[in-house]
């Protein structure tokens, strides 16, 4: 029997020949990613008596998460981890404004197919965009590896999406994924591997696979992957650190379940509160007055995002009433958005455009919402009381372009 | 490895992270009573309140989905709760659980007959008590003094049973520096 995508990955990281589904193995990460939770992680690490971290090139930190700090607090935790960082000498540190932790890391070159990632960050499962398994672990967890190196992994069952057709013009990768996760519902890969296949996966850019791994985590996978191909290797050219070796699943692997979707009739999708899989059509949606128009974060904050929504809201105004924000993901982002003109356009709209970080996406600071407000997000969860306020708000996730499109209008659309 | 207490039904599926221990303070270093005041906040605010030692949670599905925030878990711990027992956790819930030694039991049946007992959707402390043995794998649920059932649940890993024993990541970590 063949071996599935995470089994190699898993094998290769454990430094075992192959595993099998159950097995219990020891790895060690190519790389281990946390943000502001760090500060936290340190205090664990020092309570472990650990002194010394035990590979300083293979941590990964990025400032994200308060960015900038919105009180002393915040600002403390992010003096605690600079000085942990000097001190540690760890190498892979990124100080507030480089961007958000998921979108650092691949721009940084960090990431390489057939790896293991370990994060302390549920949304880890992006780095799967890259062929590489993101698994999400806890800060104790966190503090743990960064001590001895290694923790246990019990090797997981997959299971394979494949997307076929073609998704009509307005239709984006955020709309797939939304589907699915409707279908699969959001315990559906709990404990599982995702590893998406199909024509619509094979055509979608390294940004809109990154948008399909992010949220397998809201479907609780323990890893999204799109397999090593031409867009992976194109994307590589651009900035890596070392040789890489791909890995595959064998075609005659086994799958838990194989879910194959024709999306060629698929319209635009929206999540409503206060669950991901609360997936409904934009259209079949009553006519919901917004307040908030969240356009960012790891799932959906990048140079193709941004693109798209300046081009639906140039020349044109928001409503009135509707704050529309913009968190572009990281510095390159930004900076290419400036020289591009989008940026400009946005904020002629009327758009409030911040510093590359999370900002409101876990509602503690930069944009939280007031009792009874509404919010259409680019963002990855709508629980209650996410953005900050759950008095009587609602959060309704979708693609960066309805996001755009119910910012002009005022109200929830994708009709542009 | 045992555990006997009284028994809060959360009657719903997929209680997530944020309910459990809302986002605005995963940056602040609460101290544990503080972190204990913030549990269930967004889900039942009286929770808090009434809560003791050796509490047990009887819940719905994929119990603790959304953020990889430890505090979702220990805000319980330091609140009293020992053991959750659920018709199933999401996996890095489970895994915080395990790493912090709260006992997480997976018992869907337990879970089924304790919902048939309390109609009501939604939280409350119940008239239920609840046994746990992790070391046979059975659950007993009672009405004041008259058992009602017995339930068997499946061991856990032995990874996770190692690190539950040394009481928790920490400890474990420590004994392997």
């Amino acid at each position: 029997m063949g071996q599935t995508l995470i089994e190699k990955i898993i094998a290769r990281a454990s430094g075992k020949k192959a595993v099998s589904k159950g097995e219990i193995v020891f790895v060690s990460p190519h790389r281990i990613l946390s943000h502001d939770n760090s500060a936290a992680i340190i205090e664990i690490f020092k309570k472990i008596g650990a002194k010394k971290v035990w590979d300083p090139e293979r941590i990964f930190i990025a400032l994200d998460h308060a960015v900038p700090p919105p009180d002393e607090r915040k600002a403390l935790n992010h003096k605690i981890i600079r000085n942990f960082v000097k001190e540690q000498g760890i190498k892979h540190f990124y100080d507030c404004g480089v961007g958000i932790c998921h979108q650092v890391l691949p721009e940084y070159g960090h990431v390489v197919p057939g790896v293991v990632i370990l994060g302390s960050d549920s949304h880890t499962t992006t780095h799967g965009a890259l062929g590489a398994a993101g698994i999400p672990i806890g800060r104790t967890e966190t503090a743990s590896v960064w001590a001895i190196g290694k923790t246990w992994l019990k090797v997981p069952e997959t299971i394979k999406i494949v997307l076929q057709g073609t998704l009509k013009e307005g239709v984006y990768a955020k709309d797939a994924i939304l589907y699915v996760i409707g279908q699969v519902g959001a315990d559906g890969a709990n404990y599982k591997a995702m590893e998406f296949y199909g024509n619509i996966v094979e055509k979608m850019s390294i940004s809109e696979r990154m948008t399909i791994c992010n949220l397998s985590a809201e479907m609780g996978a323990k890893a999204g992957m799109v397999p090593f191909d031409e867009v992976t290797k194109e994307r590589l050219k651009r900035r890596v650190e070392g040789p890489y070796e791909s890995l595959y699943a064998d075609s005659d692997a086994a799958y838990e379940k194989v879910l194959e979707y024709d999306l060629s009739d698929l319209e635009p999708q929206v999540a409503c509160p206060h669950k991901v899989d609360n997936v409904h059509r934009v259209k079949d949606l009553k006519k919901i007055k917004i307040d908030v128009a969240f356009l960012g974060t790891c799932t959906n904050g990048r140079l193709d995002d941004l693109k798209i929504a300046s081009e639906i809201v140039e020349g044109k105004k928001i409503a009135p009433g509707v704050r529309l924000l913009v968190y572009p993901a990281s510095r390159m982002v930004l900076i290419a958005a400036l020289k591009m003109g989008y940026i400009e356009k946005l904020v002629e709209a009327g758009a409030e455009v911040a510093v590359p970080s999370c900002g409101p996406c876990l509602g503690a600071y930069g944009g939280i919402l007031a009792p009874g407000e509404k919010c259409i997000s680019s963002a990855n969860r709508n629980f209650k009381g996410r953005m900050g306020c759950k008095e009587e708000t609602g959060i309704f996730l979708a693609s960066p372009v309805t996001v755009a499109a119910s910012a002009i209008a005022g109200y929830i659309t994708a009709e542009v | 490895m045992k555990f006997e207490g009284r028994v809060w039904i959360f009657k719903d599926d997929d209680i997530n992270t944020d309910l459990i221990y809302p986002g605005k303070y995963i940056y602040e270093p609460l101290k544990e009573e503080e972190q204990a005041r913030h549990a269930m906040e967004d889900y039942d605010f009286d929770f808090s309140d009434q809560a003791r030692k050796h509490d047990i949670i009887i819940t719905g599905k994929n119990f603790g989905c959304g953020s990889s925030r430890e505090q979702a878990v220990t805000c319980l711990k330091y609140a009293g709760v020992d053991a959750i027992v659920a018709k199933s956790f999401a996996r890095l819930f489970y895994r915080n659980a395990i790493n912090s030694a709260v006992a997480v039991i997976e018992c869907p049946e337990a879970v089924d007959e304790a919902f048939k007992l309390e109609a009501k959707q939604g939280s409350r402390l119940s008239d239920l008590k609840m046994k746990i043995d992790l070391s046979n794998g059975k659950i007993s649920l009672a009405l004041k003094e008259y058992l009602l059932k017995e339930y068997s649940f499946p061991s856990w890993d032995e990874q996770a049973m190692l690190i539950f024993k040394a009481g928790g990541l920490v400890e474990y970590t420590k004994q392997r520096l």
